[in-house]
């Protein structure tokens, strides 16, 4: 038996985003429900968030997002050979979204399949497509993650509908001489199932204390592990990109690292909490507005359902 | 080793001034979390988990609903 020959390293060579046309903003909300514009901004630190249309699938954002990471890449679409969504909120349990999203980029026969660590789905798709690449299993991997959480929300309760949002966010992933894409330090506390949960009658359920007693007291250990792992001192961070669940969690977390210098990813004013879109989706939407520079050293954290964590260091390309 | 109830107030005050800026000599027995000290219940998680730190005695989650007032809380630790 042979193997081919494995890389020493992976990079993201390029970023793409998808958000759906339709904004949300907290006024709107609270024509809908009860609840005001100073309650969902100091409890959770959205503004406005985006709401696919009816008609618009996971697959339809994640089609978008992942286009345009394959066009900034410069590669060809024949030149992916395995394909990753990260997404929970499909309707359907089969087919996944990855086989026909790669088929609608005009990717032919790639590896294709769904990964579902709901909102640490990003970081666990990168971390496998890191892998891959580095063990020959694939030259070049389209990571997306994708989702449409309105179509899980109880619209008449106040406690979540006004945090989950729908979008998209892609990456590709390349072999490369140097590493760019660092360990991953995960885990998951399936003990704690309960605490997120979206089953038959078709609602999202969260125990938002308990989510925000385990985020913010138990998750940074998980951040200096993976900078750790990765021989990144936390000095050296340019930012930390962590899941947009919170705000409140978000800053509550960055406290905890030692790295005042680092920019702090606060993506979900403006975009909600889109569960496993959000880092990338963060991500594509900081390099866009020119905050992350090339070469600059990034640590990005899912944590959700499950419930379901994982922590890398990556480099901007 | 038990606190002292003069200990834990003086204990919360420090948590509650920092968690949620409510200035310490304000953080009295009587004082309710919600209607009078304006804490929601996100900041009481985190003042749950201080007073953990600082007192050793965990305040579950299922319980924070049930402890309204400044009291309520010194009385939880004590017990």
């Amino acid at each position: 038996m042979k193997f081919p020959p494995s890389s020493p390293g992976a990079r993201i060579v390029a970023f793409g985003d998808y958000q759906p046309a339709n904004v949300v903003t907290n006024a709107d909300l609270v024509a809908r429900i009860d609840t005001s514009d100073e309650w969902i901004q100091s409890r959770v630190g959205i503004k406005e968030r985006r709401i696919a249309g009816p008609d618009e699938t996971v697959g339809d954002m994640a089609v978008v997002a992942g286009g345009k990471a394959l066009a900034a890449s410069g590669l060809s679409p024949s030149d992916i050979d395995l394909v990753i969504v990260a997404t929970c909120t499909q309707l359907d349990q089969i087919p996944s979204a990855a086989a026909g999203v790669a088929t609608r980029l005009g990717i032919e026969a790639p590896g294709a399949f769904d990964v579902n660590a709901a909102c640490a789905g990003f970081c666990y798709a990168l971390a496998v497509a890191n892998d891959a690449v580095r063990a020959g299993s694939a030259r070049n991997v389209l990571v997306i993650g994708s989702e449409k959480l309105s179509q899980w929300m109880d619209w008449t309760d106040r406690t979540t509908c006004v945090i989950f949002a729908d979008g998209a966010g892609a990456a590709v992933v390349s072999a490369s001489e140097e590493p760019g894409i660092g360990p991953v330090a995960w885990g998951s506390a399936g003990d704690r199932a309960d605490k997120i949960y979206m089953r038959e009658n078709k609602y999202l359920h969260q125990e938002g204390q308990a989510v925000f007693r385990w985020t913010t007291t138990e998750l940074y250990p998980v951040a200096l592990e993976a900078m750790e792992r990765a021989g990144v001192a936390p000095e050296e961070l340019t930012a930390f990109v962590p899941h947009q669940a919170n705000l409140r969690i978000v800053e509550a977390i960055a406290r905890k690292l030692g790295a005042p210098q680092a920019l702090i990813a606060r993506d979900i004013v403006t975009a909600g909490n889109t569960s496993s879109a959000s880092v990338p989706l963060a991500l594509s939407r900081m390099i866009g507005r020119g905050e992350l520079p090339s070469g600059s050293t990034v640590l990005t954290m899912g944590y959700g359902a499950g419930l379901t964590y994982a922590a890398q260091v990556l480099r901007i390309p | 080793m038990a606190h002292s109830e003069q200990e834990i107030l003086a204990g919360l005050g420090e948590i509650i001034d920092e968690i949620a800026g409510v200035p310490a000599d304000q953080v009295s027995p009587e004082k309710s979390f919600v209607d009078d000290l304006d804490i929601d219940s996100l900041s009481m998680v985190e003042i749950a988990v201080a007073a953990q730190d600082k007192f050793g005695v965990e305040i579950p989650d299922d319980q924070l609903k049930d402890l309204k007032t400044v009291q309520d809380v010194i009385t939880f630790i004590q017990k």
